[in-house]
């Protein structure tokens, strides 16, 4: 018999495990136009649902008249505030600790805001009844500028908070303000700073953007009056979340509610919070009896959904005259809109910005973030990164820029300077993490290596030399970033949403003939877990990848978790698979013990099979050990192959990596282009490395889009201007650079495969990157510090104010 | 994103279009492929209750050639300016401005004369066939008559056609010398932020004769006459040019918008110009 046993590289192989650049299963599907998003779910008797929405920012509601809309052919219900506020669902909670409201309620905040619900046979008579309900608005003094919101004399835009002086993150101070966020040692920051050799000052902004997902937000609501369940299909990121919020605001019994999540096209964030069209729809789906569906269009997306981003962030870093850093201090202004929307563990209304000492060994620092109500659309929903850490990725990133420039020095030099060590690891921040694992000076050594970092500032100086002497036009910068993550919330002693700890699941059922499945509390938008998870489990379990089905999505049949956001799916509920699966083996070493007629203790395992210690001849092979479990009894073990796993993260993940960037900027029309971009990631465990190049191009590509171009943006009075994707920027192919990716490898010490998360990397670091890059082409001239998006003009502006045009 | 309820008509014949036109008066509009009318449909941003459909009519379509004249049926989309070999011989400055406007998918739908007849100074056509001095030619209930481009915009969204007027082609003599058009966007199926028309006659090393239109940069395309008697005659020195472009500048009258202020226009515009004043005299 073993003659016939393959080698171990060929049965490893065949497994496709950690390590396979396996093609993604999904793929089949979406490449052919089979996927089943909610906007392909077509119920008998389904009624459309569209929203009449504010035109203006901030007014009072003086009437709404609905009756011409009502009288339309077709039009079964017109939805406002005064409808539900019998049923106390006119305002509902946000994940931040605020309220908002489902309906304009008296008044409304933002453009766009949803005022009433329009329910129809068809989505086209539900768009023509929209037009007719009439809204008798009074315009009020519009909020836009966050520096001007808490102006003793600025408009009270929350009046439903008045009198309360205490928010859900503690005292506030004005009307217009939500919290005050402290971190840090500000006594021992400002003594520092006070005496210290040098002190780099600066404002960087990070601007309003959108995650703007491909698919729009959407849900389709059935209340089956017979059974009384509740169904909702809906683009949601966290199903179960959503399924214990519906639960706790509606008063239906959980079992009696069932979310599921069909395919995502995308989500970034977007998908991560309750909106009211899903509350609507299931109202109106309650009341009439059949299904409702409500699927915003790509404008309300843009003008309605959560944002990202928007944080001021005033910054001092100290150093020695020598370049090493001794300090960081760091003040937030930031602009949540009309309600505090933001999706962040319950514990952090500023998510975990307090990262953003970043890869650097800064022995003291101080944070404070303040957030404030402005008349814009609310969110603030990490964009395709872990709560709030791109805004402070960029932040670090451009301060350690700023800083250089103050010191005359290479950033190169001075990021390899400051580094956190290898031998710190692990290692505790000035502002409270603990930082698992890391080498920052291997992968930076490499990067610059990998680009001839030495080379191309050779380039630029000549460059700059020919610039100066009129003989071209065009500058090259330079952009270096080195960003730490911190990603997969997380342990439950400190995440939580709404009292929810944030573990993950997986459950998994091996069958007779040995192929599983495998179901997960997390939900893929385009990340592959059907493809990455199964190949977590077939190295841990020895069947092939192929031979596993990974099911989420659907509250009914997969274990409780708290969904994909926040690169926390391979982290956490990766590691519940890798958990359970060695649940599965742990029983399946029982069972082959016992038919290869040995004790527990004599087999062990071999990449898809037991082995007897010292007689690899005599073995079972998974699929054997299968069969047996369901076709014999065996005596003290229960028939059947099954395992599940909660798995509560000890810490985080840390996830590092260097980017650089190589732009050339024509100083007459602000136009760039991206000549080289590296990107080296250190994910820990790599589990398909074709899957993280594709997040990785992905992520660098939204990144791309950011720094260059994509905002959305709000005039005075409160108007979105940037509400189409004519004006929002989503790069096509053509604008797309081209990426070279590398990596290296540090595991995770606590992951039980080692793994950190990949997904939101590439936004994280490439931000930086670009911005980086841009400011670098101007260094020789002076400039220190200018704000994304860097389009066209705003280039443009930077070389005129520069001097730049003669 | 769903447009107002609205008829829709699909005739086969020009004179059957015009007639349906003059009976369903002012709701009735036409429509070519639709990839500027139909977005503002969608958003409710104008209210029409008929649609006229030229799909149908083969009249309208293709390219015609005779000796130094070029003929364009108004159905004849942007993909097809950018397929035709014997355009891009006579005029190949059309072939090179089609290639820049929105993409394949825009291009294989949008027809020129729905881009020239539109009235939206973002269009790329109308500047350029000011450039080419081409004729318009348009078939209303009273018969056909003829236009100039140069004469046919008044401001945005209004132009010289009568609402009951069909344009069927668009004509203009093969330039001589070389031609170039230059434009700025900020991204693929993007207006211009700013964009420049040149065709550039030489003789003897000097430039004989040039024709300049610049395009988004007012409410309408602008045909900068001043601007092309700048060079004409000139040996095209450093000096012609800030001349034809000082001229160009006297006569644009870009706005603040999300492509950026009027002050970063009226740079570009500048920079484009020259640009492309340089890119038609070489191949010329
Ligand atoms: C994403 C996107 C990007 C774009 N980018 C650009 C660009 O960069 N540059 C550019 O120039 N254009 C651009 N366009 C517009 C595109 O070129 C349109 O196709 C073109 O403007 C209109 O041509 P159409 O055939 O689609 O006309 P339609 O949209 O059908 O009609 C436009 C208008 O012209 C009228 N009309 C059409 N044909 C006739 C006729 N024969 N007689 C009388 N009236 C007529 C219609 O009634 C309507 O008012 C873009 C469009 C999109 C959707």
């Amino acid at each position: 018999m073993n003659e016939m046993t393959p080698p171990k590289t060929e049965r490893t192989a065949a497994l496709k495990g950690l390590g396979s650049a396996r093609k993604r299963v999904e793929d089949a599907r979406f490449t052919q136009g089979k996927g089943n998003y909610v906007d392909d779910i077509k119920l008998p008797g389904m009624l459309f649902g569209d929203f009449v929405r504010s035109p203006y920012a901030h007014a009072r509601i003086k009437s709404i008249d609905a009756e011409k809309a009502k009288a339309l052919p077709g039009v079964i219900a017109v939805l406002t505030a005064a409808d539900l506020a019998p049923l106390k669902l006119h305002w509902m909670p946000t994940l931040a600790g605020d309220v908002q409201m489902v309906l304009a309620d008296g008044k409304v905040l933002f453009q766009g805001q949803e005022v009433a619900f329009v329910v129809a046979e068809n989505r086209y008579i539900a768009a023509d009844a929209v037009e007719l309900v009439e809204v008798d608005y009074e315009e009020l003094p519009v909020v836009v500028d966050p520096f001007k919101a808490e102006a003793p004399d600025a408009p009270v835009l929350r009046e439903d908070l008045a009198g309360k002086s205490e928010g859900a993150h503690g005292p506030r101070r004005h009307h217009n303000h939500i919290f005050t966020w402290e971190q840090g040692d500000r006594d021992a920051t400002e003594k520092v700073l006070a005496s210290a050799d040098v002190v780099a000052e600066e404002m960087v902004y990070y601007h309003r953007t959108h995650p703007c997902p491909l698919e729009t937000c959407g849900c389709v609501a059935s209340m089956d009056k017979v059974n009384g369940k509740l169904t909702v299909w809906g683009t949601f990121q966290a199903p179960h979340a959503v399924r214990t919020v519906a639960s706790l605001i509606s008063g239906i019994a959980e079992h009696n509610i069932r979310i599921i999540s069909p395919d995502i096209g995308g989500g970034f964030g977007n998908k991560v919070g309750v909106y009211p069209g899903y509350i609507c729809s299931i109202v109106a789906s309650i009341v009439t009896g059949v299904p409702v569906k409500w699927v915003e269009d790509r404008m309300e997306n843009l003008m309605a959904t959560a944002f990202a981003r928007d944080y001021w962030m005033k910054g001092k870093i100290s150093a020695t005259k020598d370049g090493r850093i001794t300090g960081l201090w760091c003040h937030v202004t930031a602009d949540h809109g009309a309600f505090d929307a933001c999706a962040d563990p319950t514990k952090f209304p500023a998510g975990f910005f307090n990262i953003c000492t970043g890869s650097y060994d800064i022995p003291v620092a101080y944070l404070a973030v303040d957030g404030v109500y402005t008349n814009k659309a609310p969110g603030g929903v990490a964009y395709r990164c872990s709560f709030r850490v791109t805004e402070a990725a960029y932040f670090i990133e451009r301060m350690i820029e700023v800083l250089a420039i103050r010191l005359g020095m290479d950033s190169a030099e001075l990021r390899a300077k400051n580094f956190i060590r290898k031998d710190q690891f692990p290692y505790h921040s000035a502002l409270g993490w603990e930082y698992d694992s890391g080498d920052y000076h291997t992968a930076w050594d490499k990067a610059l290596k990998a680009v001839d970092y030495e080379g191309l500032r050779r380039e630029q100086a000549q460059r700059l030399e020919d610039f100066k002497a009129g003989k071209t036009r065009k500058l090259i910068g330079i952009g270096l970033t080195h960003f730490t993550e911190i990603v997969g919330a997380g342990p439950v002693k400190n995440c939580d949403i709404l009292g929810l700890g944030m573990f993950d699941s997986c459950e998994i059922r091996i069958h007779p003939t040995g192929s599983a499945i495998a179901r997960l509390g997390t939900i893929s938008q385009g990340q592959g877990h059907a493809t990455t998870f199964a190949q977590i489990l077939a190295s841990e379990i020895g069947i092939p990848a192929d031979d596993i089905t990974v099911e989420e999505g659907d509250t009914d049949t997969a274990p409780y978790g708290l969904g994909t956001y926040g690169s926390r799916s391979t982290p956490v509920a990766g590691a519940a698979t890798a958990m359970a699966g060695r649940k599965i083996r742990a029983k399946a070493q029982m069972i082959a013990a016992y038919l290869l007629e040995v004790h527990d203790d004599d087999v062990e395992w071999d990449i898809d099979r037991f082995a007897v210690k010292g007689a690899p001849e005599r073995f079972k092979t998974m699929k054997e050990i299968a069969f047996a479990a369901y076709n014999q009894a065996i005596p003290g073990i229960e028939p059947g192959l099954e395992a599940v796993s909660y798995y509560d993260p000890p810490n985080m993940t840390y996830p590092f990596g260097a980017y650089i960037c190589v732009m050339e900027i024509d100083v007459d029309t602000g136009e760039h282009e991206i000549r080289q971009f590296y990107a080296l990631d250190d994910c820990g465990t790599r589990i398909n490395p074709m899957i993280i190049e594709g997040q990785v191009h992905g992520g660098a590509t939204e990144g791309y889009a950011i720094a260059m171009g994509q905002e959305i943006a709000y005039d005075e009075m409160g108007n979105v201007k940037t509400a189409t994707l004519m004006d929002f920027f989503l790069p096509t192919a053509w604008e797309t650079p081209h990426y070279t990716t590398d990596f290296t490898v540090t595991p995770s010490p606590h992951h039980p495969i080692g793994a950190k998360g990949v997904g939101e990397s590439p936004n994280v670091g490439s931000v930086p990157a670009f911005s980086n890059a841009v400011h670098d082409a101007f260094r020789a001239f002076g400039l220190t510090q200018t704000h994304m998006p860097h389009d066209h003009w705003r280039i443009w502006r930077t070389a005129h104010e520069l001097g730049l045009h003669g | 994103m769903i447009p107002a309820p609205f008829d829709y008509h699909r005739p086969d014949t020009v004179e059957a279009a015009v007639k349906l036109m003059a009976d369903l008066g002012d709701s009735a509009r036409v429509i070519a492929g639709g990839h500027s009318l139909i977005p503002l449909m969608k958003m409710r941003m104008t209210d029409i209750a008929h649609l006229v459909d030229l799909q149908k009519i083969g009249a309208l379509k293709g390219i015609a050639i005779d000796g130094d004249t070029v003929t364009i049926g108004a159905m004849t989309t942007q993909q097809e300016l950018i397929g035709n070999a014997a355009l891009a011989g006579a005029a190949p400055i059309i072939r090179e401005a089609a290639l820049q406007i929105a993409d394949p998918q825009v291009r294989y739908v949008g027809t020129i004369g729905g881009n020239v007849a539109n009235g939206d100074p973002g269009n790329d056509m109308p500047g350029l066939m000011q450039c080419l001095d081409a004729t318009y030619h348009l078939q209303g209930p009273d018969g056909a008559r003829e236009i100039k481009a140069r004469d046919f915009y008044e401001a945005a969204y209004f132009t010289a056609r009568a609402d009951d007027e069909i344009l069927t082609a668009i004509s203009f003599q093969a330039p001589a010398g070389g031609q170039a058009y230059v434009k700025q966007k900020r991204k693929t199926g993007d207006y211009a932020t700013a964009a420049a028309s040149v065709i550039i006659a030489k003789s003897d090393g000097n430039c004989s004769a040039a024709s300049i239109a610049m395009t988004n940069l007012s409410d309408t395309p602008v045909w900068c006459e001043a601007a092309g008697q700048a060079l004409a005659g000139s040996p095209l020195g450093e000096a012609d040019v800030e001349n034809a472009v000082r001229a160009m500048l006297a006569v644009i009258n870009p706005q603040d918008d999300n492509k950026g202020p009027a002050e970063f226009k009226r740079h570009t515009a500048a920079v484009i110009l020259r640009r492309a004043i340089e890119r038609a005299a070489s191949r010329a």
